[in-house]
């Protein structure tokens, strides 16, 4: 938004006087933009002309692209996507909650409250150093091995904590960063005001932190949406496994290309708001 | 008269030299290695059907399968090579790394669309396995029992859209990568039953899975589509008529039937479900 209103701008002065560095600028641009599109469009027909020319295309084209087995499949597969955006809606805010309690104990200041800080980067060292799907396994399997009754075996529980202990585990990170990147001062001006040690936090600096690292938590929840793929390991039945099922059904790869399609309609929004988020800020902060 | 027989003999002897020849000129050019036929079966390969995962001591239903079409197809055991590969390295399109591919792979209308299959060597009931804990909680080898169990599978298989069709379960199964996480999923009793192959199910009732049960079979004979199990190989090659020619024999000539007597459990105890 803020380029264009420059724009606008700079075309407001430019009729009243087109200084002959504008003119010059301006001639710059135009050839930078011919060259790009001119580059771009031979990039496209060469892969658009060239691929197909390969040998194994057609057995290709079948496997990945098979328009029957698409039409075929594509509606379970949106069916079963349901269930991955269900998985993200309940474990998004909890990971944020958990993540928050994370960070906060990590960066508890009191001495009484070191074993507080033990844990919390234990936690984070462990969590962030385990694979997602073994997490998934040890606890989606694990804990309902212990014997416990229906419905409270159900991988969707655990699958979910699973999940969660992940996921809180990097969201506490990126929380941290954003607590250390306030400065000490505004700590002490807050102690100057008569604020406790719990207010200065709850008020001068979680609310700075954490719009500070908006954008990088974006991208954790991007990687959750598709890392919810992996409950799918213990049961559940999510567009991945769907896919695979279909995949094993047909004996063709083309409902994975489904899957990623769908994957696409909601991964690429979320990235481009992240990188909207990301800019504003950096032009904020300039 | 002793010129008679020897000259029969001779006869007898030069007719199955021809036949032998026939064969090995059937498979001539056609295999990946010239004078090796390369199999590849799974990894790992499992009981019953490749015993001790090793193919080539021909061990197991699928191994002694796999040597006797290799011979009939004119192959000494020596000329035999073997592969490992997954489902998807089989079905991925391109050049194959075997000449066909054996590891109870069902034969459907679906997959014949992008693969070639071979006249299938063995068609299998389908058994219910489960646990001592769920048959004492009341689970009988009843339909309209079955239907309220919580359900597992494993999700490459075409047990499911059996389970889908015939069972019709209740509540959505729950799917699986392999056996062995299906087996984790019955054993924490996150389901109630999975459905398998026989002779697959006989084996984890009564080795792998704790307190394992075999609820009940659906023999093939019973169902419209019964799981035949062929030989997986690359669409269009010209092998498979020679496979084709080797397993028609063995079928006819019983073999194929003395190899599964030998190697796969007799299964007459389990009870049928209707």
């Amino acid at each position: 938004m803020g380029d264009t209103s420059l724009g606008s701008a700079a075309v407001g002065q430019s009729t009243a006087a087109p200084t002959r560095r504008e003119v010059y600028e301006a001639g710059v641009r135009r050839r930078a933009n011919r060259i790009a599109l001119i580059s771009t469009a031979a990039v496209l027909a060469a892969i658009v002309l060239l691929v197909p020319l390969a040998p194994g295309w057609d057995a290709v084209q079948k496997s990945f692209f098979n328009g029957r087995v698409f039409a075929a499949t594509f509606p379970g597969l949106l069916e079963a996507f349901l269930l991955n955006v269900m998985i993200f809606a309940w474990s998004a805010p909890l990971i944020a909650i958990t993540g928050l309690a994370i960070a906060l104990c990590r960066d508890a200041r009191a001495p009484a409250l070191f074993p507080l800080k033990l844990f919390g980067v234990a936690y984070t060292d462990i969590f962030r150093g385990l694979p997602v799907v073994l997490v998934i396994y040890i606890i989606g399997f694990g804990v309902p091995g212990l014997g416990l009754p229906r419905p409270w075996n159900s991988p969707y529980i655990w699958g979910t904590l699973a999940l969660v202990l992940v996921y809180s585990a990097y969201v506490a990170e990126v929380i941290r960063s954003g607590i250390d990147s306030i400065h000490q001062s505004q700590r002490s001006a807050a102690a100057s005001l008569g604020l406790s040690d719990r207010d200065t936090m709850r008020f001068v600096v979680l609310p700075q932190a954490i719009r500070n690292v908006v954008p990088a938590n974006m991208n954790l929840f991007i990687a959750l949406q598709k890392d919810v793929a992996l409950l799918s390991f213990i049961g559940p039945v999510e567009i991945f496994r769907q896919a695979g099922v279909y995949k094993s059904l047909y004996a063709n790869f083309t409902p994975y290309v489904g899957a990623a399609l769908i994957f696409l309609a909601l991964t690429i929004p979320a990235t481009r708001y992240a990188d909207y988020l990301m800019n504003k800020q950096n032009r904020a902060r300039s | 008269m002793k010129l008679l027989t020897g000259t029969a003999l001779a006869l007898v002897l030069s007719a199955s030299s021809a036949l032998a020849m026939g064969h090995g000129a059937c498979a001539a050019g056609k295999t990946l290695t010239e004078d090796t036929l390369t199999i590849a079966t799974g990894n790992p390969a499992y009981y019953p059907w490749v015993m001790n995962d090793a193919p080539e001591r021909g061990e197991g239903f699928e191994a002694a399968v796999a040597y006797a079409i290799a011979e009939k197809m004119g192959f000494g055991a020596d000329d035999v090579t073997w592969v490992r590969t997954s489902f998807d390295e089989a079905i991925q399109p391109g050049a194959k790394n075997f000449d066909f591919n054996m590891q109870q792979y069902s034969i459907t209308p679906e997959r014949e669309e992008m693969v070639d299959f071979s006249l299938p060597y063995y068609t299998s009931a389908m058994a219910v396995l489960t646990t001592q804990s769920v048959v004492d909680g009341g689970a009988t080898a009843a339909l309209d029992s079955l239907k309220g169990l919580k359900w597992g599978a494993v999700a490459t298989t075409t047990a499911l859209p059996i389970l889908n069709d015939v069972i019709q379960p209740d509540s959505d199964p729950l799917l699986y990568n392999d056996n062995a996480d299906v087996n984790a999923a019955i054993m924490a009793g996150q389901i109630d039953a999975a459905l398998y192959d026989l002779p697959t199910a006989l084996y984890l009732s009564a080795v792998v899975v704790e307190g394992g049960a075999l609820l009940g079979q659906f023999p093939p004979e019973q169902s419209e589509q019964p799981d035949q199990f062929g030989l997986l190989m690359e669409d269009g090659n010209p092998l498979k008529e020679c496979v084709d020619a080797a397993i028609m024999e063995l079928t006819e000539s019983g073999e194929l039937a003395a190899i599964e007597a030998q190697w796969l459990a007799d299964a007459t105890g389990v009870p049928v479900i209707e």
